[in-house]
């Protein structure tokens, strides 16, 4: 797959030519959060519901509060997910694995440690296709999430506060190989991803909430078969956009430095939209120690291959193969497959009004295109009957027609005016004038030339 | 006396009208005023008696049980010995605090333990340690030696206890009571300060093996919030008292041990009453339970430095400054045994020898349907004892702590008594998993068959 170059930016063309070569090869790796949609938390039985609970702290207990003697207990609809998502991804599953400890001090974390997997997680080696070449899965583990700080003031008094009701949501996180290769790439990759998670309907990925977060690991080097000796981390990116952005400005960022012999510093960056560039988070000296180890409180998790048939068994259509049976069995254009595949719901919907249109493709299209505007509660029968509506046409003599614009133009003098000042908008009124007088739904195209012809006149 | 009353009895003089809870309570109450000298309460449960009025009638006929500092009692301060959690009331009862409650237990007060359950002695409590009420210028044990000589004291009809490793049969031993320590999975950890999750144990300390039997039935079985629950069901345990033991296969292990050598003699002669009931007794080799001291004390103190890691001086008042010496000790030697670049050398290795210990044990219930060993090398030790020796519980615990990491049941009767010191000495009978039964069954018919059960068949105390 070819590379895509970095120009480098600021320094002359002979200066370069001197140093190094202009052109470098980026390299990325991502690591993707999304909260699982289960009814309940990760390891108890609190509401899982963080971003639609009414007060701080309400959906907790001793468990995720990390109380002395609290021990979760894992949610089985959650693990089910995760290899649902794997068996989507194409991964392996692996049928013996369990949850480790991962030990460290945050104040949004409560017992001091977070449940998640690291030797052995629930499902590796799968891919995402993307159109710039496959992205492979290294792996999709399944952990908690953690409560959520809030730094204010309270009577004049800097404090920071722990909202607990997200402590302890399932919460999954899949790595890629360093298998991106551009900004676009990333963002392609990343929405892919999204769209099957909406598809499987276990994560809602609501991004400015949190509950899908981005991560990248970016470097870049002079020789694409070479992983260069440092990595950027882009942290806490809640959009696409964002995503993209940063990661370009980081691009030219590490061009810059490595043009200068300089290597890029090891650290966490985070984006700021404001200021369109990235900042620095933290710096790692040492690799952290987590301290891992299997969670005595959890027993090991075992699958048999029966039981991961099962689960394959119950996989929906995905996505990319929907897109190709509507191409055959419908004739509907793949881009305007692209937004009706968001999620299951939306498809399913999507497909009924297919099967029930003599064209599909321009029912799509107009869909897609706004031409006429629907809403996901209407049934199959109400899109076509406005689709209908919205472009049949009754045929209209062309004498008739025209003597109408001219009595519409006659009786209507201030909105001539108007027209001929420029406010092309009033070109609205008159059609509307016209269907009204004609009694009949006239083909717009028709009615705007002879409209505008006679205000030439 | 109807504190003196084991558990059996004061239920059968409920049942008869011969005595009434405000009777029983009266003259626990006494008792503890008398003994508080031992040290043995950290907090009193001061809605005790009319609980029990509300309880009366129910199976455990609300009859005062005392718990351990480390159960999560709702709504008593609950310290696990540690300042710490100085004045912490939690708002959610363990389970087996509110199995208790259901089968119409009272909890009448919290024991003192070794801070965290780190210790074998209670010395470790920052709430000062808790006396041997057999000889107050000895130990208790621990780190439910409060549970232990609550018990041993009469100051309750029965306990509650966990053990690690040996936490509920070391002090029994060295108290004179009878402790029961279940199979891993038997009873639920939820709700008990977690020391090393992945042999933890809750379990009944009780003046007989019928009474432990009697509680155990009630305390018992799944629980949808501790997830290493077993779901298999729970037979009932009396049914093994009074069990004819003749036929049964008994292996005697760490007879060999030089360290035991002064107390062979003891428990030779004392355990020939099973031989006599027709059991066929004889010496076993099992691996070196030293070898079992260093799993412990790396697996216990990497899960100690992980799950002492929430008392960050967030939430529960004080804060870390004022963690005991054994528990910064602990805390320390895990985090390193956990750190990159040693797990493999030391946590992952002892899992390894763990394993090496569950086919030992494997291999001795082939041959013998239960294991029996003194549980502890020898009497309780005198006060101070534990002062500068940072293994100590460790050396105390060396008999226990192999079917502890295997997580086998054990139980501890009297053996012996040495008139001199009115101190006791302990029979540890180990089963296989699951098979608490096997056990009660030859503990039972041991206590009812020798002189050394204090409450039942009239020993000095």
């Amino acid at each position: 797959m070819p590379l895509r170059k970095i120009p480098t930016g600021t320094l002359g063309e002979m200066e370069l030519k001197n140093k190094m070569p202009n052109t470098y090869h980026t390299i990325i790796g991502m690591e993707v959060h999304a909260e699982l949609k289960t009814a309940t938390k990760m390891f108890c039985g609190c509401k899982n519901d963080p971003f639609f609970a009414p007060q701080p702290n309400i959906y907790t207990c001793p468990v995720c509060l990390g109380m002395p003697g609290g021990l979760p207990v894992a949610n089985k609809k959650a693990i089910e997910w995760t290899i649902k998502l794997g068996l989507a991804l194409g991964c392996q599953v692996n049928l013996f694995s369990h949850f480790d400890r991962k030990n460290y001090f945050y104040p949004d974390l409560a017992k001091g440690y977070q449940i998640s997997q690291y030797d052995q997680p629930l499902c590796f080696d799968g891919k995402i296709e993307t159109s710039f070449g496959d992205v492979r899965i290294r792996r999709i583990h399944l952990e908690e999430d953690t409560g959520k700080l809030q730094h204010t003031t309270i009577d004049g008094k800097k404090v920071s506060l722990i909202d607990f009701n997200r402590g302890g949501v399932p919460l999954i996180e899949i790595v890629t190989e360093p298998d991106i290769h551009s900004p676009e790439q990333a963002k392609e990759y990343a929405k892919k991803l999204r769209q099957i998670l909406r598809f499987l309907n276990i994560a809602d990925c609501d991004m400015e909430q949190g509950g899908m977060r981005l991560e990248a690991n970016l470097s870049l080097s002079s020789d694409p078969k070479v992983l260069p000796n440092y990595k950027v981390e882009l942290k806490n990116i809640n959009s696409f956009r964002f995503l993209e952005k940063a990661i370009q400005f980081e691009e030219r960022r590490h061009a810059e430095l490595l043009s200068a012999n300089q290597t890029p510093v090891q650290e966490t960056r985070g984006w700021n939209d404001n200021k369109g560039e990235t900042f620095s988070q933290r710096t790692k000296e040492d690799a952290e120690d987590y301290r891992y180890f299997p969670d005595p409180d959890l027993p090991p998790i075992r699958f048999t291959q029966l039981d991961i048939e099962k689960m394959r068994a119950t996989l929906p259509e995905l996505p990319s193969k929907m897109i190709s049976r509507w191409q055959d069995q419908y004739g509907i254009e793949p881009k305007n497959s692209e937004l009706l595949t968001e999620d299951k719901d939306k498809a399913d919907w999507a497909e009924a009004i297919f099967k029930l249109a003599e064209k599909p493709n321009e029912v799509a299209k107009a869909i897609v295109n706004k031409k006429i505007i629907v809403k996901f509660s209407e049934t199959a029968a109400e899109v076509i009957a406005l689709y209908q509506q919205a472009t049949q046409t009754d045929s209209v003599d062309e004498t008739e027609l025209k003597t109408t614009v001219e009595t519409i133009i006659s009786e209507n003098p201030d909105a001539v005016v108007q027209y001929k000042a420029g406010k092309t908008q009033v070109l609205g009124f008159f059609f509307g004038q016209a269907q009204r007088k004609l009694g009949k739904k006239v083909d717009s195209q028709q009615l705007r030339s002879l409209f505008e012809e006679a205000l030439r006149a | 006396m109807l504190n003196t009353l084991t558990l059996k009895q004061a239920l059968d003089k409920l049942a008869r009208n011969e005595c009434n809870l405000a009777e029983i309570y009266a003259d626990t109450q006494k008792q503890v005023e008398a003994t508080t000298d031992l040290n043995i309460y950290l907090t009193m449960n001061e809605g005790a008696v009319t609980e029990a009025q509300s309880q009366a009638g129910q199976p455990l006929g609300g009859l005062p049980v005392a718990v351990k500092d480390n159960f999560s009692t709702k709504g008593i301060r609950t310290t696990a010995s540690s300042t710490v959690l100085d004045t912490f009331v939690p708002q959610y009862d363990a389970t087996v605090t509110k199995r208790i409650k259901l089968a119409g237990g009272v909890v009448l007060g919290k024991t003192n333990m070794d801070a965290w359950a780190h210790g074998s002695s209670t010395e470790t409590s920052q709430y000062g340690r808790t006396l041997n009420p057999r000889n107050p210028e000895h130990l208790p044990g621990g780190s439910s030696g409060g549970s232990a000589a609550a018990v041993a004291a009469d100051t309750c009809i029965i306990a509650i206890g966990s053990e690690t490793a040996g936490s509920i049969r070391q002090p029994s031993a060295w108290c004179g009571t009878v402790g029961l320590k279940p199979t891993y999975g038997r009873v639920s950890r939820y709700g008990v300060v977690a020391m090393a999750s992945s042999t933890d144990s809750p379990g009944p300390i009780g003046k007989t093996v019928e009474d432990t039997a009697i509680l155990l039935n009630h305390i018992a079985g799944q629980d949808p919030y501790d997830g290493t629950t077993s779901p298999r069901s729970v037979e009932d345990f009396t049914l093994a008292l009074n069990q004819d033991i003749k036929g049964m296969k008994i292996g005697m292990i760490y007879f060999d041990k030089p360290e035991l050598s002064p107390l062979k003699a003891i428990y030779e002669k004392e355990l020939k009453v099973l031989e006599e009931l027709g059991a066929h007794v004889e010496f076993a080799q099992a691996r070196d339970p030293r070898q079992s001291i260093g799993v412990y004390t790396v697996v216990q103190r990497a899960e100690v430095s992980s799950n002492l890691g929430r008392y960050d001086g967030i939430r529960y008042g004080n804060d870390r400054s004022f963690f005991g010496e054994e528990a910064k000790r602990r805390i320390m030697l895990g985090t390193f045994t956990l750190s990159k670049g040693y797990s493999d050398q030391y946590y992952m290795l002892a899992q390894k020898v763990r394993t090496l210990f569950l086919q030992d044990f494997a291999r001795l219930f082939e041959k013998y349907d239960v294991l029996v060993a003194p549980t502890a090398p020898g009497y309780a030790k005198k006060i101070g004892a534990s002062d500068g020796s940072a293994m100590f519980g460790e050396l105390e615990d060396m008999l226990l702590e192999p079917s502890s990491i295997a997580g086998l049941p054990g139980i501890n009767v009297p053996v012996f008594r040495d008139g001199k010191t009115n101190l006791y000495l302990g029979l540890d009978i180990i089963a296989p998993m699951w098979q608490e039964s096997k056990m009660i069954q030859v503990a039972d018919a041991f206590e009812k068959n020798t002189n050394w059960n204090p409450w039942r068949n009239g020993a000095q105390k």
